[in-house]
């Protein structure tokens, strides 16, 4: 059951993975992204924390994946032209270089843990409690400098993306960059 | 029958590739920035794989916390390149050369 | 305040002079720079005679010490400190009193010409260093005096320096000494490597303590004493111009003739024959190795005076005159007889530096022509520098009762009373070169000042004597010439008139020369012996002069024309000095020079400079592929990174 579970989501995240790559259109290319995400997110539920699954929805793809979406929007943002790397021996270098650098990754993996038995799944670990108590006790402290550092992102972000004295707003009727 | 870890890593490992395909090969701004969000993605995954497997709930507390930090980088990611588009009025990372000589 | 405490003073004077004259005085302030040119070496001939008075009042024969300071400490502990001991005394009346008399006379002679500033500062300068090299109480002092002799002799050599040769000349003169000094230098590390001392006090008395030490075999299967006295004679055949390191004297007289005077007559030269005196314990320690000085000295000295008798160039005469002059005196010490060659350097002083002066003066006025073919008759027109030249001449052919008379006979009776038939045979080889000179030195005389006037009418109305500052140094050396030999008569004649021996001399000398068990007893020669010997070298010597008289004063310049008529080959020969330099060019000087331009085309420009070349192209190879890797390009430097992350990852975790 687990395993079909796995399967499918599995496929459908690396399927829309490869679409979020390939899809000129930066609209197209966001949602696929929300799909891969969600299918994430279900593989969470399976390995045991459904409450990350639950996060990762709500902030990543309720959140994050909007604002990219308001951006996109924003400044008009059309289909990308082709050619993104200035020489094929780039685009070409960098392949290659991801496929080596997955393949070692899944070489060592595979070695590290092909017969790895996961330790035996109890309540503290799934349960929202567990994650809260954890949360609240021994990490503390990351967790208040998380919402200083999410003061400091909102801060800064909104300083970069001011408009200046006298500069007229972005027209989203101007030629597509 | 219960999936072997392993088979989150793999697959971690490669969407993790993908992306950096991805943010290599891409020529929009927005997408390279896409691609890096995948690859947190799979960063993530595999902490929630090797969670499960050692029984440690740390890891459970790193992706809470790697996901708020994406949150807080993709918001100034992206007020970067609205301050860039006002400026170049491109997103076309080609063209965002003014560090060539 | 006496004066001996002030002689660290007697160099120091002159190298002030030269320093006043080189830094504070304008070229045009003649008047100035006669007077300090001749001031300081007057002041410090005053002094040293005052010291010289004192010295000999109350303090001699102990040597005095005066150490200055300090200049290493240590192990290899060298003072400059000055010594006076009988020895250095008589050098320092020779060196002060010559040397002042020069510079005066120089007034006159160099008066017109455009350095005449920068010749006082080199003479001055040259002074200086002559009597760091006879004071010195060290080996060190004695060759920085040394070195720097043979700097001042470079840089007055090609005083002319915009002519072509004088600074060819110089720079033979420089470079030949060079060589000498090379083996100088090996002798002086001998001496510290086998006694831990250079101080010549300290020395000595080490040496003595334990002749085992000088007589151990040590290298070029010669005993330690043997290649010490090898070595130190070696750096005396450059310095004082015997075979094989003559060569460079006679092309020395491109300089102006006072530095002839001074320098290639009456001092430097003479700085050999001095520090073989003073390093008397190691020849006589090595019996083998004074006699190689003692032939060398013999064989310089008749092969020089052959030269002399076919040369046209006054001052050439005189320059062979020197060298032959200079190897009776090594004949001298080689043959033991020490007190003898320093009586002959001091009494060689007094004529030679006369006969220069005067060859000076001659030339003066010609108007600066030096060929005797081109004179004749002068001894109207210069009638003081005629006597004064005729009476050295007569000196240095060894003439009684004048000076080179009995500092030679001193020599010749040292040769034969020395023991070996070898020996015998140096005193004929002496004997036969004293004809020689006298013969040679009265063509001279001849030549130049008696007969018709061969030269031109322009010369023949410059004819002038010379100023007053110029022909009194003339007379005052002539004198000396005279009676400078009177301090040296030997016991033998004072015994022969029944008088007691009064060689005053010798005896001032006798304590600088060791005391050795093995030195020969003192040649006692029998009073007729010596009464015949000297008879033999004045009958010598008046046949010489008798024989220039017949042919040069009676004919002129004929003789000459006859003798190359007669025996060409041998004219021509002795004309052009055996061709030594042409010799020495084919044997040494272009070997050398080929090695020069192998070292120069191959070694520095394909090897030293190759490699620096190669160095820099690989660098800009280098830099030329390096320069792909920055392009600004972002993306190109996110494969890049992604290229790192993969490499790190096998090496550190697969």
């Amino acid at each position: 059951m687990e395993a079909a579970v796995f399967l499918l989501f599995g496929l459908v995240a690396l399927v829309s993975a490869i679409m979020v790559v390939a899809h000129r259109n930066p609209v197209y290319a966001t949602m696929s992204l929300v799909v891969t995400l969600v299918a994430t997110a279900v593989l969470f539920v399976l390995l045991g924390s459904p409450f990350l699954a639950a996060l990762q929805i709500l902030l990543y793809t309720g959140a994050i994946l909007v604002l990219f979406l308001f951006v996109i929007m924003l400044l008009n943002i059309g289909r990308e032209r082709p050619s993104g790397a200035r020489t094929t021996a780039q685009t070409w270098g960098s392949v290659l270089l991801a496929l080596l650098l997955a393949g070692s990754l899944c070489r060592l993996l595979w070695d590290a843990h092909s017969d790895s038995v996961p330790a035996p799944l109890e309540v503290q670990f799934t349960s929202l409690r567990g994650v809260s108590d954890l949360l609240f006790s021994t990490y503390l402290l990351p967790f208040e400098m998380i919402g200083l550092l999410l003061l400091v992102a909102v801060v800064a972000a909104s300083w970069v993306a001011r408009r200046a004295e006298g500069e007229p707003p972005v027209d989203p009727e101007e030629e597509r960059p | 029958m219960s999936v072997p870890i392993s088979g989150y890593l793999l697959l971690a490992a490669v969407l993790f590739a993908i992306g950096v395909i991805g943010a290599l090969t891409r020529r929009s701004g927005i997408a390279i920035f896409l691609s890096i969000e995948l690859m947190l993605n799979a960063a993530n995954l595999t902490l929630a794989a090797y969670s499960r497997l050692l029984g440690d709930r740390a890891g459970q507390m790193v992706i809470f916390f790697a996901l708020a930090v994406a949150a807080a980088e993709a918001a100034v990611g992206l007020a970067l390149f609205i301050g860039i588009y006002r400026l170049r009025r491109t997103i076309d990372v080609n063209r965002l050369n003014l560090m060539r000589w | 305040m006496q004066p001996v405490d002030l002689l660290w003073l007697v160099p120091a004077l002159p190298f002030l002079g030269a320093a006043v004259n080189a830094l504070l005085v304008r070229n045009h302030q003649k008047s100035l720079i006669s007077a300090v040119g001749v001031g300081f070496p007057g002041l410090s001939l005053a002094l040293a005679l005052a010291i010289l008075w004192q010295y000999l009042a109350s303090i001699r024969p102990q040597a005095i010490e005066q150490v200055l300071y300090a200049w290493t400490t240590g192990d290899f502990a060298i003072d400059v400190g000055f010594r006076l001991d009988p020895l250095s005394a008589v050098m320092l009346f020779v060196v002060t009193f010559v040397g002042f008399w020069i510079h005066l006379y120089s007034v006159g002679y160099m008066g017109h010409e455009a350095g005449y500033r920068r010749f006082f500062s080199y003479l001055n300068l040259f002074m200086g260093m002559m009597l760091l090299l006879v004071l010195g109480n060290n080996f060190v002092v004695l060759f920085v005096g040394w070195e720097g002799v043979g700097l001042c002799s470079y840089l007055l050599i090609g005083f002319y320096y915009e002519e072509v040769f004088p600074p060819f000349a110089g720079k033979k003169a420089f470079v030949v000494n060079r060589i000498g000094d090379f083996a100088f230098l090996l002798g002086v590390f001998a001496i510290y490597a086998n006694w831990g001392t250079l101080r010549f006090g300290e020395l000595g008395e080490r040496v003595l303590a334990d002749p085992a030490t000088a007589h151990r075999p040590y290298l070029l299967g010669l005993s330690v004493a043997g290649f010490v006295a090898l070595c130190l004679f070696g750096g005396a055949t450059g310095k004082s111009a015997q075979i094989p390191l003559f060569v460079w004297l006679p092309d020395a007289m491109a300089g102006p003739t006072p530095v002839s005077a001074l320098i290639h007559a009456a001092t430097m030269v003479t700085a050999g024959v001095y520090m073989v005196v003073r390093a008397n314990v190691f020849y006589q320690l090595a019996p083998e190795i004074s006699m190689v000085v003692a032939v060398i000295g013999a064989a310089t000295a008749i092969f020089a005076a052959t030269i002399g008798l076919a040369q046209n160039d006054i001052k050439k005469v005189l320059a062979y005159s020197t060298v032959s002059q200079l190897g009776y005196m090594f004949l001298a010490a080689g043959v033991g007889a020490y007190t003898a060659a320093i009586f002959h350097l001091a009494t060689h002083a007094f004529f030679k530096a006369c006969l220069f002066l005067g060859s000076g003066s001659v030339i003066h006025a010609m108007g600066g022509e030096q060929d005797m073919r081109k004179m004749g008759g002068l001894r109207k027109q210069l009638p003081v520098t005629y006597r004064t030249f005729w009476i050295s001449t007569l000196a240095i052919a060894g003439i009684p009762p004048l000076a080179g008379f009995f500092s030679k006979d001193e020599i010749l009776a040292g040769a034969f009373a020395y023991g070996a038939d070898l020996y015998k045979l140096l005193w004929i080889v002496g004997l036969v070169t004293a004809g020689l000179t006298a013969c040679y030195m009265f063509r001279a005389v001849y030549l130049t000042f008696e007969g018709r006037f061969r030269g031109s009418h322009e010369q023949e109305h410059h004819l002038h004597e010379s100023p007053r500052v110029m022909t009194l140094p003339l007379v005052v050396l002539a004198a000396g010439a005279v009676v400078a030999g009177w301090v040296g008569i030997p016991a033998g004649l004072w015994h022969a008139f029944g008088l007691p021996d009064k060689n005053l001399l010798h005896h001032f000398l006798a304590p600088v020369v060791a005391e050795l068990p093995e030195r020969a007893a003192e040649h006692e020669m029998s009073v007729a012996i010596e009464l015949a010997l000297m008879l033999a070298s004045v009958v010598v010597a008046v046949t010489g002069i008798l024989l220039a008289r017949r042919w040069w004063l009676a004919r002129g310049l004929a003789a000459d024309e006859a003798f190359a008529a007669r025996a060409g080959a041998v004219r021509r020969l002795l004309e052009n000095k055996y061709w030594v330099d042409e010799i020495y060019d084919r044997l040494v000087v272009r070997p050398l020079r080929g090695l020069a331009r192998v070292c120069w085309k191959v070694v520095d420009t394909l090897v030293i400079d190759g490699a620096l070349h190669v160095g820099a192209f690989v660098t800009e190879l280098t830099g030329d592929l390096g320069r792909f890797t920055t392009t600004g390009n972002v993306r190109q430097y996110a494969l890049y990174f992604l290229g790192g992350v993969v490499l790190l990852f096998w090496w550190m975790i697969l």
